[in-house]
């Protein structure tokens, strides 16, 4: 214990003490919220472009959860087989079931592969084929081999070249504001001119200003019971814009991985089934025989979701799930190919898939919907940027394509730095007025909410929700189950705004303090979604409705919800789909 | 096969339902002199130490420890079971478990009850100037290479301190570098892209640096992801002295 002091002579980047840090003392040119690949992408261009940038983020960045993407990243290289960015913004469109919008998915595939040589270049180790050039594996509704990799770890590698390219720029002036809990924007005059925050470490509310400020914040799984989600990914980025006046777009949509494990929602790789596993009922039959008769296990991943919640539904599961059984493949090709599949099996599930099959069930996994903005990641508040997860550009429309999201993280992380950056550095200094008024406001609001005293505990209101999102507006949403939800979300808000007692009044990592916020985060983002998937009358894309409306209706929903609030209340309208050359056509494959 | 036979035995064949419950006493070292120290969770099995913690936090909301993934991915929530630093997330506790004793990582200064501050380990890394410079041939490290195999061994570093908790030079030792930054020097050492190995070999070679290592592979013994960073250091030692 003790040796907290800094190496004398070491390049000192730490977290700056809270003293030094009150409002008005820190304004920067940009400001962004979240480390994730997105977020470290932003910070990374707009200290390029000249800015004097701030990242904010409640992880240290390498914790982020982009770190926890393990297949790959999508662009059309063209070094294993015939790809080019037109192949790939077709198979996007797609993917997306024309709910994408098509001019930001030909910049999105024109760019990527830029990007991707970039991040070579700054040292990431991509997996290669035998002449050295950067390989590319086949992946889901891909015409063409286009996903770049690296072995099964490709987020935790991106994420550690783009810190280090964050730490050489920490070098130069950027600066990291590491266990952050950003949880208000402030708006001056019709901009965003910074976060309001709570330091986890020291405690207190601070402001952080900026001329332009980027939100990277990540995707809202946990408002689900099984998710493949980290813990952290509640949903601040879009709960926070919403609150703010934002609109929010296609929130309905949120992808289900079919292979997510019973009851927490840790993920199997796909790599299991594509090693020959099988997926089974409770009476030992290889279902999706009658789904997928030539794809079998290797259908898209929402079909594979949809499979097996109609087994489960129609009472052929085992106690919620179906079994994923590599029994048949020898504990040879399980220990060599799958060692770590295996091991997550064993240590989350209590099974060891060589003697047993793991149950398996859908999972809560991306979020298609987020804060609405353009192809430069600008919402339609100026000065505020949105990229990654917590944004809605859209290139995923109602469905994202496997490897789409960690290119997404990256080619419109850049242009919301680059935007960002130009937009700052064109304009004196954000006008500070709002900032500490906008502190001091907070710094009441979390007084009050420390000072309940009596009441419910926030984690029964958040077991409630998670179960209650993931039977009642899961992979398929049923009239009357939705409207229960409606039910069942109304009091849980209810029961979050009478008040939720925070026992801890501490200011030193308050977890109980911070959890309680992100709850309420999550409670809106549950009406948004309920809403729009109560009103939006069709099946598309991860959006399935398979008793009342079970086919896509281009005529009436080709188009994306828009969530604004509006007295405590969501409030929905719609907005057309930018096309360029793709008429719409039967998602079939 | 010993190993699997053990495996078959402890694999429960009906598992898709939620195991019966393990009640287990948890020690937990509390920063606050006044916390309640001793917490009685029950856990349904499977169950890991985070399971443990995240029950215990709902007895006493203000027991404080990091954690995001759950998935042994992000590397947030190493802390000490039972002496051993290793993830709470991927650290099993077994039916016949009745106590734990929790503690914060050593080697770092306690900022609440599990949370340390990690700051002399990322001075430490930044020291090891961690970031690529391009400078040599773009196409390398083909698949199957030795080369690549090099660069590949100590990849899967995800800077969550346990090397450093083990390892007894960094205790006594203020200014010595440390397993997990040692473990990215020698990653970006091998790595023939990169264009500073002069450079990184005589920051390795330097006062704080390989010279300091006792050799007696606590790190190799913690590493929750199964790097040897013992063996890096090693390999950093030879190539600095032909450097």
């Amino acid at each position: 214990m003790g040796r907290g002091t800094a190496v004398a002579g070491c390049p000192v980047a730490r977290r700056p003490a809270s003293d030094r840090f009150q409002a008005m003392d820190v304004s920067f040119d940009v400001l962004v919220v979240g480390a994730g690949c997105a977020g470290m992408r932003a910070a990374i261009e707009a200290h390029d472009a000249g800015a004097r940038v701030a990242v904010v983020s409640k992880l240290h960045p390498t914790r982020s959860h982009s770190g926890a993407a393990e297949g790959g990243i999508n662009a059309a290289l063209g070094n294993k087989a015939e790809d080019s960015p037109e192949t790939h913004a077709f198979d996007t469109v797609k993917g997306s079931d024309y709910l994408g919008d098509q001019d930001a998915i030909e910049i999105f595939t024109r760019e990527a592969p830029g990007d991707i040589y970039q991040l070579e270049g700054w040292g990431c180790v991509f997996s290669r084929n035998a002449e050295g050039k950067l390989d590319q594996r086949p992946f889901g509704a891909a015409g063409s081999p286009r996903t770049v990799y690296s072995a099964d770890i490709t987020g935790h590698v991106l994420i550690q070249v783009l810190y280090e390219q964050l730490q050489r720029r920490m070098s130069e002036g950027l600066v990291v504001f590491e266990e952050y809990f950003a949880f208000r924007l402030v708006e001056d005059g019709g901009r965003c001119t910074g976060v309001i925050c709570w330091d986890l470490l020291h405690g207190g509310v601070k402001a952080v200003t900026g001329s332009a400020t980027i939100l990277a914040t990540g995707g809202a799984g946990r408002l689900f019971r099984a998710t493949t989600n980290a813990y952290a990914c509640t949903g601040d980025g879009m709960a926070m814009a919403l609150r703010a006046g934002l609109p929010l777009k296609d929130m309905e949509f949120m992808q289900f991985h079919p292979t997510t494990m019973y009851p927490s929602g840790i993920l199997i790789t796909e790599g299991c089934r594509g090693e020959g596993g099988y997926l089974l009922n409770k009476d030992g039959e290889r279902f999706m025989k009658r789904y997928a008769p030539n794809a079998l296990e290797l259908a898209s991943r929402d079909v594979v979701s949809r499979s097996e919640t109609t087994e489960i539904e129609a009472g052929r599961g085992v106690n919620g799930s179906v079994m994923l059984d590599l029994r048949h493949l020898g504990p040879e090709k399980i220990l060599n190919k799958l060692p770590g599949s295996r091991e997550l099996a064993m240590t989350y599930a209590g099974v060891d898939p060589i003697f047993a099959p793991i149950p398996v069930r859908p999972g809560a996994h991306y979020h298609m919907g987020g804060v609405e903005t353009d192809e430069w990641g600008l919402t339609p508040l100026e000065g505020l940027y949105a990229a990654g997860e917590v944004a809605c550009v859209s290139v995923h429309g109602a469905n994202r394509l496997g490897g789409n999201s960690l290119m997404e993280t990256i080619t419109f992380g850049r242009r919301a730095g680059r935007h960002a950056a130009e937009y700052a550095l064109g304009r004196t200094a954000a006008a500070n007025g709002r900032a500490e008024t906008a502190r001091a406001d907070a710094e009441a609001w979390v007084d009050g909410l420390l000072a309940v005293e009596q009441g419910e505990r926030p984690w029964q209101i958040r077991d409630e929700l998670g179960q209650s999102m993931l039977e009642n507006f899961g992979v398929f949403r049923y009239p009357d189950k939705m409207d229960r939800q409606v039910g069942i979300i109304d009091e849980l808000r209810h029961r979050y705004g009478r008040g939720v007692v925070i026992e801890d009044k501490g200011t030193v990592f308050n977890s109980d303090l911070t959890q309680a916020i992100e709850l309420g985060y999550l409670l809106d983002l549950a009406a948004c979604m309920l809403q729009a998937g109560v009103v939006r009358k069709e099946s598309r894309g991860a959006h399935s409705r398979p008793s009342d409306f079970p086919e896509r209706d281009d005529e009436n929903f080709m188009k994306h919800s828009i969530t604004t609030w509006v007295d405590g209340a969501p409030q929905l309208s719609y907005r057309e789909v930018r096309m360029t050359k793709w008429e719409p056509m039967v998602r079939s494959y | 096969m010993a190993v699997l036979e053990r495996s078959r035995r402890q694999t429960n064949i009906e598992t898709a339902g939620d195991a019966p419950a393990t009640t287990v006493r948890l020690t937990i070292a509390r920063s606050d002199a006044g916390a309640v120290r001793e917490f009685r969770v029950a856990l349904t099995q499977p169950a890991v130490v985070l399971d443990a913690l995240l029950a215990g936090q709902r007895l006493d909301p203000s027991l404080g420890f990091r954690y995001s993934c759950r998935v042994a991915m992000c590397g947030t929530c190493a802390v000490r079971v039972n002496g051993r630093p290793t993830l709470a997330c991927q650290q099993p506790i077994t039916p016949d478990t009745d106590e734990l004793l929790l503690e914060p990582l050593a080697g770092f200064a306690v900022v609440r009850d599990l949370v340390v501050d990690t700051s002399p380990f990322w001075n430490a890394w930044r020291r090891v100037v961690p970031w690529f410079m391009p400078g040599g041939p773009r196409e390398a490290l083909p698949a199957g290479d030795a080369s690549r195999a090099e660069v590949e061994r100590g990849l899967d570093c995800i800077a969550c301190g346990a090397c450093w908790s083990a390892c007894d030079v960094v205790v006594t030792n203020a200014g010595y570098l440390g397993p997990a930054a040692l473990n990215r020097a020698l990653t970006l050492v091998a790595d023939e892209r990169d264009g500073a190995r002069a450079e990184r070999l005589r920051v390795a070679g330097q006062q704080g640096g390989v010279t300091h290592c006792h050799s007696i592979l606590g790190c190799t013994a913690a590493c929750p992801k199964g790097l040897d960073p013992s063996a890096s250091i090693r390999r950093l030692r030879r190539w600095s002295l032909v450097a």
